[in-house]
């Protein structure tokens, strides 16, 4: 079966070249029967990745150890699906992963994009194609997943025990799937850009593209948060590393162009800013995969060293330069179609928003390749870490969040002062409530209070929106209130499903707040032994050691300590946390240790605050146990604005709803910018 | 059937449906002998890295605030706190733990044992660089260029705003009740133009 992969890998690449070439050319113009074959080679690439693919969980599944991927990544004692995960464990899988999604992703753009944008797809087909080789080019030269080992080893190293988890099964394929969706709006700002068809055109048939890559990093990213927290042990979620911040990088190009895009289908403006940020969201996708598997820089994610680095790098500063240069040529092409009328206007706040998701994405990329700048300026390494990134980083954080309460609440245009006091008179008195609060609380983290009061504010903007709307239908229709509230969401999921999003974002960033109150301790106790420790909550909870335990486990020996909790003398129950030693079985009844043993968290969630348990082993190989206790407030809120998030965003990308169907309509007829252009008079 | 059709063919149907039941089977646990009575654990390599006992002064605010301003030497990329309370296969934090501890007992504040770290581990070993000399362009860069390129646009925007304000024509007609001005180029439209595109606009939006 690798023969297969490797014939399906070449394969792969002639017809992807064929498809680059001939679509790149342009040569199909008035020639059906070329570009027909252009679009279908996009359709023969997916099918043959896809037998590259089940080459390679042939091999995993049937334990292939001649493979070296199958040899590396997987034991014979392995779960299922971690067997099945193994697929993207490694540096080699991962690139299959990521060029069988693309070509998918591909094919589906071929296959679901409406007749009206026929011209562009064979440019379409020649930028995925293009992608799709260079991937492939990278695994028949560098890292090829089917490499045949000289010898047959009888069993395999095993599965990283970190990523023996239900979470890296998941965050990882989302994470890719949304650095690799990038590459559709990608294909088609090229292609308009290719064919001079640069109305709004593309951006419709992008949008729902655009917020599935942006939704899959969302959940990529907060997944990845999720296995952190509950796999790594150290008690957080974020830890600003470079494979963290190289994930960030896109979602926040994404998340302005999402924003920006606004203003160029209702009022023909950013054109040139737009295609600037899909190109770079584009490149920044790749950035991180170069991050990522270069070793360029020190980071707790990468993968093994390797020459596939510079492979990237190369891609990177060729697709850049390319990019960017034909943006140049149609410069004059992408002009405004009006002008800004006034700096108090919601176009302008979405430009402040623009400037400060931008603004924060330098910010995380200057801190992450500072000290590669730093070693070349003053020969001198340095470490940046989370007190750097959070000293730059917060302030412009919580600037975006008073942003987000803003920018929905200023008329469209020109704001007038009328407009300004009726709209912001109630959420700035929810903020000074909130403001209040905290200050009588005698609250004394600077920033925390500061993220509060601004959370007050932003969500009385929202609560005020999602109220006068609802209210409104509420009279002019005599719908019941929740009627009326699911009215109003699903007749305009693009703006209500957007003020989900709001207030998914609201969620992390009052969750954000707690890590300023962590708590922790640590303790050695013995059976019996109790240590206390006091939530900013005010609770106190009692630990109480029970004893430890051993057993086996699938592929492991786990060591598990239990915790008897009280919380303000009351009992809520018994926490266990563990020391997992995996093996291997190369022959039946042979049994190895592999890995170093690994630790898994006793959390309880609470609505409130997190207990946080971690063994962390025994003194001198008795039940007397070390351990560290942590209250880590607000944490499943982080969860939860996920989850919210996501559901906003698939509200916001649900077929059908009435503005979504007007606003193309009219961009269609270029109706406002004739309006606003050329006088009232010429707008039939 | 081929036998390696066979084993793969039966190694899919194993991970499809068998992976449904692997947590349950794992929930199963097959105990190990008891322990013994002197509370001793019968496979202690098992849980890891023997462990020392934790003293009042490994949770001392001063010596854990120290320790997150300072990296692990291991090369793990964490501060030396959140390395010696996660990793706990690092040996690298513990002694590094134990030298602020030294340090504190020779009585010196917080600066001087970073000091010293730095001193003797180099300028990486900070979780983030003093704002010295190059260094503090790293923590000024990014907000002087959101206020510049802010400060930059907040100007355009003004002059453009201004420039798109309609200019007063002498002798040119008064403008209708309501109507919104176009630009000195542009003849004004009636109200009842107006009142029909704003009309076809709305038509459009539902």
């Amino acid at each position: 079966m690798t023969l297969l992969g490797q014939f399906a890998l070449w394969a792969a690449f002639f017809i992807g070249t064929w498809a680059a070439v001939i679509g790149f050319s342009g040569r199909w113009h008035g020639r059906p029967e070329l570009a027909l074959s252009v679009t279908r080679s996009v359709y023969a690439i997916f099918a043959v990745l896809v037998v590259a693919a089940i080459s390679l969980w042939q091999g995993l599944i049937t334990h292939d150890f001649n493979i070296e991927y199958v040899a590396s990544y997987t034991s014979r004692n392995l779960p299922g699906y971690f067997i099945f995960s193994a697929f993207w464990a490694g540096q080699k899988g991962s690139l299959l992963f990521w060029a069988i999604v693309l070509s998918m992703f591909a094919a589906l753009a071929q296959w679901l994009t409406a007749a009206r944008y026929r011209a562009l797809m064979p440019y379409v087909a020649a930028v995925t194609s293009s992608v799709v080789v260079f991937f492939v080019t990278v695994m028949l030269f560098a890292a090829n997943p089917f490499m045949r080992l000289p010898f047959t080893p009888p069993d395999g190293n095993g599965l990283n025990p970190q990523l023996q988890n239900i979470g890296m099964v998941i965050h990882p394929p989302m994470l890719y799937l949304g650095y690799i969706s990038i590459t559709i709006p990608f294909a088609f700002a090229i292609a308009a850009l290719l064919s001079r068809r640069l109305d709004t055109g593309w951006l419709h048939a992008i949008r729902k593209w655009t917020l599935m890559s942006w939704l899959f990093l969302s959940i990529g990213i907060t997944l990845g948060m999720w296995w952190a927290y509950v796999e790594l042990g150290w008690g957080g979620y974020w830890a600003w590393d470079p494979v963290e911040n190289a994930s960030l990088l896109p979602w926040l190009t994404m998340s302005a162009f999402l924003h920006s895009v606004m203003i160029e289908e209702k009022r023909g403006m950013l054109k040139r800013w737009n295609m600037t940020l899909i190109i770079g969201s584009f490149l920044l996708s790749i950035f991180g995969t170069f991050i990522t598997r270069s070793g360029v820089i020190a980071s707790v994610h990468s993968f093994t060293q390797s020459n596939v680095g510079y492979f990237f790098l190369a891609f990177l500063l060729v697709t850049g330069v390319l990019a960017f240069t034909l943006l140049y040529t149609r410069w004059e092409r992408l002009e405004a179609e009006v002008q800004l009328e006034s700096v108090v206007s919601r176009e302008a706040a979405f430009l402040f928003n623009n400037l400060l998701f931008v603004g924060i994405a330098f910010s995380v990329l200057w801190g992450t390749l500072f000290p590669i700048l730093s070693e070349a300026v003053r020969g001198t390494k340095i470490t940046v870490g989370p007190p750097f990134f959070n000293k730059v980083n917060v302030p412009l954080g919580l600037m975006l969040l008073a942003l987000t309460g803003i920018g929905p609440l200023i008329a469209w245009r020109k704001a007038s002062t009328a407009n300004l006091k009726r709209q912001f008179t109630w959420p700035l008195i929810s903020g000074a409530v909130v403001l209040a609060v905290c200050l009588v609380g005698r609250m004394e983290n600077f920033y925390a209070i500061v993220a509060l009061a601004l959370a007050g504010f932003t969500a009385g903007t929202l609560l005020q929106e999602f109220t006068r709307g609802t209210r409104a239908r509420h009279r002019m229709y005599s719908e019941s209130y929740p009627k009326a509230f699911a009215q109003l969401v699903a007749r305009n999921r693009r703006r209500y499903g957007g003020y989900i999003v709001h207030v998914g974002m609201l969620i992390y960033f009052v969750a954000f707040t707690g890590y300023a109150f962590k708590t922790e301790m640590e303790a050695t106790l013995k059976p019996g032994d109790s240590a206390t420790l006091r939530s900013p909550f005010g609770h106190t909870y009692v630990f109480t050691h029970v004893g430890v335990s051993q057993f086996e486990q699938l592929n492991r020996v786990v060591t598990q300590a239990s915790v008897q909790v009280t919380k303000d003398g009351k009992s809520i129950g018994v926490i266990n946390s563990e020391k997992r030693q995996h093996f291997s079985e190369p022959a039946p009844g042979v049994r190895q240790k592999s890995f170093e043993p690994s630790t898994e968290v006793g959390i309880r969630y609470t609505l409130q605050e997190d207990l946080y348990i971690v063994y962390a082993g025994s003194v001198a190989g008795t039940e007397e146990a070390v351990y560290r206790f942590t209250i880590n407030p607000l944490v499943i809120w982080v969860w939860i604005g996920g989850v919210v998030l996501v559901v906003g965003g698939l509200i916001t990308m649900w077929p059908g709803g009435t503005t979504a169907t007007g606003s193309l309509k009219r961009a269609e007829a270029g109706y406002e910018v004739q309006l606003a252009s050329a006088g009232a008079g010429s707008a039939e | 059937m081929n036998p390696d059709r066979r084993t793969f063919l039966s190694g899919t149907a194993a991970v499809l449906f068998g992976g449904a039941f692997a947590g349950r089977l794992g929930a199963q646990q097959e105990a190990l002998p008891p322990q013994d009575a002197a509370g001793s654990l019968r496979d202690p390599e098992s849980a890891g890295r023997s462990q020392e006992r934790a003293t009042h002064r490994d949770n001392d605010p001063f010596v854990t605030g120290i320790e997150k301003r300072i990296q692990c030497t291991c090369g793990c990329t964490l501060d030396v706190y959140t390395c010696r309370t996660t990793d706990f296969t690092c040996t690298y934090s513990p002694a590094l733990h134990k030298e602020v501890l030294a340090l504190e007992d020779e009585g010196k504040n917080a600066d001087q044992i970073i000091a010293a770290f730095v001193e003797k581990y180099g300028e990486k070993v900070l979780m983030a660089p003093k704002p010295e000399g190059f260094n503090v362009a790293g923590y000024v860069v990014p907000g002087l260029l959101i206020l510049l390129v802010g400060g930059v646009m907040l100007a355009v925007l003004q002059r453009r705003a201004r420039l798109s304000r309609p200019a007063v024509v002498p002798g040119a007609p008064p403008m209708p009740p309501g109507a919104t001005p176009g630009t000195s180029a542009t003849p004004p439209a009636s109200p009842a133009e107006l009142e029909r595109l704003q009309r076809e606009l709305r038509e459009l939006d539902q």
